[in-house]
């Protein structure tokens, strides 16, 4: 179980193309990491809209391969 | 009436008879998760009365609530039926005093 970095900065790109992300594999066990996105897509989305969107981008990897993705998302200006 | 209909009617009469109710690894005492933790702490911290519903304890629960909020994670935060959200959303509503003011405007008693 787990999922490479590159392989979560790539899908999260494909969704949300214009995004700026930087994720931190937090144990180094490729399973829980924290990531900030800033993207223009989110502009005047709820952030449980802004989540969602990332979590879709995650292709239903999230809570089954990827244990643990803290979210930070932003608005890009 | 099939199973995911059944499951829905279970989470919305839970949803009824708690105003603050989080969907949980553990329990409030003991959490099982350490975001689960977080969130717990949070309320304990504002002193909200909330109920914990330990998703170990029911499989159905725990991929039903997914579903029903389209939300893939645990901890989920409902206030009077509103689902808040999940651990870094309830973190970040708390430090910016989001989540006080949401408690307010629901009329949920807490400190500050």
């Amino acid at each position: 179980m787990g999922l490479r970095l590159e392989e979560i900065e790539s899908l999260i790109k494909e969704a949300l193309p214009d995004a700026q992300i930087t994720i931190q594999d937090l144990a180094g066990d490729e399973n829980h990491y924290s990531a900030t996105i800033k993207s223009k897509i989110f502009t005047g989305k709820s952030k449980i809209d802004q989540h969602k969107l990332v979590y879709k981008a995650l292709k239903g990897k999230m809570g089954n391969e990827l244990h643990a993705l803290a979210l930070n998302t932003m608005e890009l200006k | 009436m099939n199973e995911n209909t059944n499951i829905k009617i279970k989470i919305k009469s839970i949803l009824e008879k708690n105003e603050v109710c989080l969907f949980m690894k553990g329990t409030p005492e003991v959490p099982q998760c350490g975001f689960s933790l977080a969130v717990s702490n949070v309320l304990k911290h504002l002193e909200v009365k909330f109920n914990g519903i330990n998703v170990l304890e029911d499989p159905e629960i725990r991929e039903g609530i997914k579903t029903f909020s389209d939300w893939p994670t645990i901890p989920q935060l409902y206030i009077k039926g509103e689902f808040i959200g999940g651990c870094d959303i309830i973190k970040e509503m708390f430090e910016k005093k989001e989540l006080q003011s949401k408690l307010a405007e629901k009329k949920i008693p807490y400190k500050n």
